[in-house]
């Protein structure tokens, strides 16, 4: 009998332990896929960073590191210098990079660095349970602003749009796991950010618009939803930079 | 063997590329900023690789990644750079990955100023970042001490998987003394990185990781760590005693060390006979070497360039049964061996606790 749907090598057998309805899972899967299609998994490091895929190391069926807090563009970096031919990706959701590793991010994409970020913007900060994040949208509800986010807790960052600005990028892209066309969309900007790095152009990057039911307080139904109607509003899915010419 | 005139700095670098060295990160602060002007012209020639980092956050966890790849690595910096390291260090030790941390001490707290100094010294050996670790802490007090234990360092590191920090000050860094360029011989057979990210071709995937959310698992990683620390602390004390027949030791490491052996002459006129005994590893700490000279020696002198840290190690292995004196400068002040001598002759002639 022939096999239409398969668990991707990339990934180990650990079940995740994402909440019901997040979807770091389709994530993970999306960037396992590639890396399979790819024929990568033998030369691939990853690096995992704080907050809710901190354990990303336990799931990924990849060689692995585990990085401190906002500092994973820096590990990967060390890496990747140290081993300039093997392909190096971190996972990071939005408070890991736009908030205390704004730093390391805007850095490695200045040096061109040639790794490629994945990065996951739920808006919140699920593993603490739901705090303002630097995405959080105006008039956001969350455990620190609890009557909605105003002016006096700042504008929310668009991070792929800045990042773009900057010579050393070679692709970003946001994409948004709001429905199944999206999610092939999602698969094939991780798709071209992968090879952009193995053909050596620079940084990549592609920005997840993704759900976090439990800290929003929604169904995961309504969940894709807001992804959908609310986050996209402000977040504009779509490829900022991309290389030019044949590549 | 080729000896040269070299400054402190330089002559580390140097040591670093001759054993090995692949990829540098580091951040400018002085006075240490010849180290990687040094690696930037001289390491990529050597096949290596320099890189500026935008911060020394950055620079340490650029560190972590090239330790976890399996690669010599090291970064070098000064004390408010090296305070910015601290999480990183932690998380080095936690994962046990091996990689040499250069600290040019110069004087603090804060911005402090860029004059020499000693008063890192309880960062360097009791922790600086969060919980239970050792790094082992090599004081250098030559530039060819610079050399040999810069080379030692990355033996030490990989042996053990261990972070080390090579513990120098400003005055060192800075001064130019005559090199012999030894050929690097490991210390330690090198052993095969199997632990390393590589990519996981024909094996399971390896992981770096400092993260153990089960308390037990945590525990017995803590376990593990204080075992290996253990032997370290058993195989692994280096020390100077110059003067094992001496009435009266002197204890200082680093500049202060060599000051203190001008003090040993000056005594030597007026008929006192002082030694030295100069910690080499300030962890693990020579607290043994000291306790037996407890019995021959009047008392113990400590002198720093600090408002008193090592001190307190001294205290720790003399347990009270000798006065244990304490000269200390700070500010980036160099101790003068006259002034040391005078403090010295009072207490000793003086009969003076």
């Amino acid at each position: 009998m022939a096999e239409i749907l398969a668990r991707p090598e990339s990934l180990t057998k650990v079940p995740f332990h994402y909440c019901p309805g997040c979807t770091h899972g389709i994530a993970h899967r999306l960037v396992a896929e590639v890396i399979d299609e790819l024929g990568l998994a033998e030369k691939t490091i990853g690096v995992a960073s704080v907050g809710c895929s901190v354990l990303a190391y336990d799931y990924f069926n990849l060689d692995m590191q585990q990085a401190a807090h906002g500092r994973a563009p820096a590990v990967a970096t060390g890496i990747k210098r140290a081993l300039p031919d093997r392909i190096v990706f971190t996972y990071q959701g939005d408070g890991d990079l736009a908030s205390i590793g704004m730093g390391e991010i805007v850095h490695a994409a200045g040096r061109g660095e040639n790794i490629t970020v994945i990065f996951i913007n739920n808006s919140i900060y699920g593993m603490t349970g739901g705090q303002m994040a630097p995405t959080t949208l105006m008039g956001q509800k969350t455990t620190t602003t609890p009557e909605g986010r105003t002016k006096d807790n700042g504008f929310p960052l668009k991070v792929s749009e800045m990042l773009a600005t900057l010579d050393g990028v070679a692709y970003i892209a946001r994409v948004a796991l709001s429905d199944p066309g999206q999610v092939i969309k999602a698969k094939k900007a991780i798709k071209t950010a992968f090879t952009v790095q193995e053909k050596g152009l620079g940084f990549s990057m592609v920005e997840i618009l993704s759900t976090c039911p439990t800290n929003w307080g929604l169904s995961p139904v309504n969940a894709l939803k807001y992804v959908k109607e609310t986050m996209t509003r402000y977040y504009p899915p779509g490829e900022f930079k991309k290389p030019e010419g044949e590549w | 063997m080729e000896t040269v005139l070299m400054k402190g700095n330089e002559a580390l670098a140097e040591a670093a590329i001759r054993a090995g060295l692949k990829v540098y990160f580091g951040y400018p602060i002085t006075p240490q900023n010849e180290v990687g002007e040094y690696l930037a012209k001289h390491l990529p020639p050597a096949g290596g690789t320099f890189l500026q980092a935008e911060s020394e956050v950055a620079a340490i966890n650029m560190v972590y990644g090239a330790a976890g790849a399996g690669v010599r690595t090291m970064t070098s910096s000064s004390g408010p750079g090296i305070s910015l390291m601290q999480e990183g260090i932690s998380y080095l030790a936690a994962a046990e990955l091996p990689a040499v941390i250069v600290n040019m001490m110069r004087g603090g707290p804060g911005l402090g100023g860029i004059q020499p100094s000693q008063s890192d010294y309880f960062q360097a050996t009791k922790g600086g970042g969060h919980g239970d670790y050792r790094l082992i802490v090599l004081a250098p007090s030559s530039v060819q001490e610079l050399y040999d234990l810069t080379m030692l360092a990355f033996d030490l590191a990989d042996h053990y998987r261990n972070p080390v920090m090579v513990l120098g000050d400003g005055l060192l860094g800075q001064m130019m003394e005559s090199v012999t360029l030894k050929p690097y011989i490991p210390a330690f057979p090198l052993e095969e990185k199997t632990w390393a990210t590589r990519g996981r071709k024909n094996r399971e995937p390896n992981i770096i990781n400092s993260l153990y959310l089960d308390p037990e698992r945590l525990f017995s990683h803590n376990q593990k760590l204080f075992k290996k620390y253990q032997e370290i602390a058993e195989k692994e004390v280096r020390v100077e005693v110059i003067n094992e027949e001496a009435e009266f030791f002197f204890v200082a490491y680093g500049s202060s060390a060599r000051i203190s052996l001008k003090v040993i002459e000056l005594l030597k006129e007026k008929g006192i006979n002082a030694g030295l005994i100069r910690p080499i590893t300030l962890w693990p700490f020579p607290y043994t070497v000291i306790a037996e000279k407890v019995n021959q020696s009047k008392g113990f002198m400590v002198v720093e360039m600090s408002m008193g840290q090592m001190v307190e190690d001294v205290e720790r292995a003399v347990k009270g049964q000798k006065p244990v004196y304490f000269y200390g400068t700070a500010g980036g002040i160099v101790p003068s061996p006259q002034k040391i001598f005078q403090r010295t002759l009072e207490i000793l002639e003086g009969g003076q606790e």
